[in-house]
């Protein structure tokens, strides 16, 4: 029995040595996933209890501060902007010409009846500013190896007390992601795929997000088209650009 | 005037069937006028009381960050108030959350209420009772909007005080039925104190319902009476009265007119008499009352028409009440599904002497035709 007990634990602390350092995976992840800024267009398609719709747009962002997006279909959507700069959301709508800042419990809703809040594409800070990592595990997804990081906050003031992330262990892209409530009850999860090399980094093209509680299949961000470091001009990230 | 008031009755009555025409539609016009005044007082009244009953108590308490009719104010509109203020006061904790019922989503408002009190209708006993994780309790219109039901599970989620999401399953343990859907649409009651644990607010709250009528102040807390807070549904009411309004008040034109047109074919038609009375020795004046007593009598003949079938009829939808369709229920305002209309004294005076006087307002104006004819042409029935 002894020697079954020496055998087991030689065995889970032996894993445990095999396994790569979290906060490790995580920089090469953002090494992936950040750029300086970006250009890109994509396409959301909502799907709903009987339909689905599209929504386009094209989007700029510098860093992770700065954010401006313009829709541009479907036509009820077309000409809506938002610019994102910090902790601050604008939109503005073309029906009615008015630009309004989103704060408090309005950056809860959702961004055009999708499984995304408002507060989902807020979040700014860097992962491990506000997780400590550490790496449970590895299994295959769609034929990839994949490391599994548990992500628990460090700090108080965050939307999801635990995350768990899969890794691709060879290009470091997130494939699936799953947040949890404090009780350990399952949200969201967001699935990634379409993994492409572009510009010399791996990036997935495709991301869906679930919402895990509501039935049905959630909202797909597809990218298009991307430019990585490309050169916005700033007038681009100021509030005047809403109504141009 | 005596005399006016004798020749009056008698022409009235000789006219016969065309007098009860007038004073029957005057007299429906006055029916109807006291019908849905009735039952507006008596949903006034019914409304107040359930209210009062269900969520007002003797005046809240509310955070001065707190805006009742602005859901962003919820997050930030709370506060914590010393135990020792807290006499008569029964706590409630605002906060928003979402609830997954069939796999669809709905955004409530979740509050914490004392389980122990009893000032206010709701069913909080049943909290205490218990034995569920987390037990709650919830309005008809919420239940059917979520299709809920007595032991139904639901999963809710919420956000603590640092905005962190929770979600667990809670235990439906009761539905009551209230009039006030301000305290029942889109609401889920739990026991105040569970909700402090599952948002780690120990010790705050949103208002404070009173068992007084006026505590002490306190700063950070603006306290509204009961009579302040009926305000605003009285003032919804009457404005309901203004715009039912116009339906009678086309009722009563219609009666009016019909009295004007007969008034005017009188004087057209008894210029003769007319003439005789002036040349007996009547002044103008005393034929232009005497034809005014005429026409305002018809008021007096319709309300004894309309107490005849009238009376019976409204005491009898006064005590059946009047059943108000589900939808109605449904418009936010409170309102029972049976309303009994209430005759006010001041009711019955005020349409009383709102027919008479109008009544006698149209009668006067065609009489006053009367001043200026000619007696001598009067006499002779020469058309003036």
């Amino acid at each position: 029995m002894k020697s079954i007990l020496v055998i087991v634990f030689s065995f889970i602390i032996g894993i445990g040595e095999d396994f790569p350092d979290a906060n490790e995976i995580l920089k090469k992840v953002d090494e992936n996933l950040i750029s300086k800024n970006r250009i890109t267009e994509s396409k959301m398609v909502i799907y709903g209890r009987r339909n689905s719709r599209t929504v386009t747009s094209k989007g700029y962002s510098e860093g992770d501060t700065k954010s401006f997006t313009e829709y541009l279909s479907p036509e009820r959507e077309k000409g809506t902007k938002m610019l994102k700069l910090e902790d601050r959301l604008w939109i503005y709508s073309p029906s009615t010409d008015r630009t309004i800042q989103l704060s408090g419990h309005m950056l809860r809703q959702s961004v055009m009846g999708s499984d995304l809040s408002y507060e989902d594409m807020m979040e700014d800070r860097e992962l491990t500013d506000i997780y400590d990592a550490k790496v449970i595990g590895e299994e295959e997804i769609e034929g990839r190896k994949v490391w599994i990081l548990e992500l628990t906050a460090k700090v108080e003031d965050v939307s999801y007390e635990t995350r768990k992330s899969w890794i691709d262990q060879e290009r470091f892209v997130p494939l699936k992601e799953e947040l949890y409530a404090k009780s350990g009850q399952l949200l969201k999860r967001i699935s990634l795929s379409e993994v492409e090399k572009l510009e010399g980094r791996w990036f997935p093209k495709k991301m869906n997000y679930k919402d895990m509680l509501k039935d049905g299949k959630g909202t797909d961000f597809i990218i298009e088209k991307i430019e990585f470091d490309a050169v916005i001009p700033d007038y681009i990230f100021t509030k005047a650009s809403l109504k141009k | 005037m005596i005399l006016a008031f004798q020749l009056a009755y008698r022409n009235l009555m000789g006219a016969g069937l065309r007098t009860w025409l007038n004073a029957a539609v005057l007299s429906f016009a006055f029916v109807i006028i006291l019908f849905f005044n009735g039952l507006i007082d008596g949903w006034n009244q019914q409304a107040k009381l359930d209210n009062i009953e269900w969520e007002y108590g003797n005046g809240q308490l509310i955070h001065e960050d707190y805006d009742l009719f602005d859901p962003f104010s919820v997050q930030d509109g709370h506060g914590v108030l010393p135990v020792s203020e807290q006499e008569n006061l029964v706590p409630i904790l605002v906060r928003q959350a979402s609830i997954y019922p069939e796999g669809r989503m709905l955004s409530i408002s979740l509050k914490g209420i004392a389980e122990e009190q009893e000032i206010v209708g709701l069913p909080t006993h049943l909290l205490t009772n218990s034995t569920a994780e987390i037990p709650v309790i919830i309005g008809k219109r919420m239940a059917s909007a979520a299709n809920l039901r007595v032991n139904d599970e639901v999963l809710l989620r919420w956000r603590d005080v640092n905005g962190t999401f929770d979600a667990q399953h809670v235990t439906i343990v009761g539905i009551f039925d209230s009039n006030v859907p301000t305290i029942d649409n889109g609401q889920f009651w739990i026991p105040i104190k569970k909700l402090w644990e599952m948002t780690d607010m120990e010790g705050h709250a949103t208002m404070f319902i009173s068992t007084v009528d006026q505590p002490k102040e306190i700063p950070g807390w603006n306290f509204r009476s009961q009579e302040d807070l009926l305000r605003e549904l009285t003032e919804i009411i009457e404005m309901k009265k203004a715009s039912s309004s116009i339906m009678y008040i086309l009722l009563l034109a219609i009666a009016l007119l019909a009295i004007f047109d007969t008034q005017v074919l009188s004087i057209f038609r008894r210029q003769k008499e007319i003439g005789t009375y002036i040349a007996l020795g009547m002044t103008r004046h005393q034929v232009v009352g005497l034809f005014t007593v005429e026409g305002s009598m018809y008021s007096i003949f319709a309300m004894i028409l309309g107490c005849a079938y009238g009376v019976p009829l409204l005491i009898y939808l006064a005590a059946t009440g009047i059943g108000i369709p589900e939808a109605s229920q449904e418009m936010g305002v409170s309102i029972a599904d049976r309303i009994y209309p209430v005759y006010g004294f001041a009711l019955i005076l005020g349409t009383i002497a709102l027919v008479v006087i109008s009544a006698t307002i149209v009668s006067y104006l065609p009489a006053r035709k009367i001043a200026k004819m000619d007696p001598v042409n009067a006499i002779k029935g020469k058309l003036q």
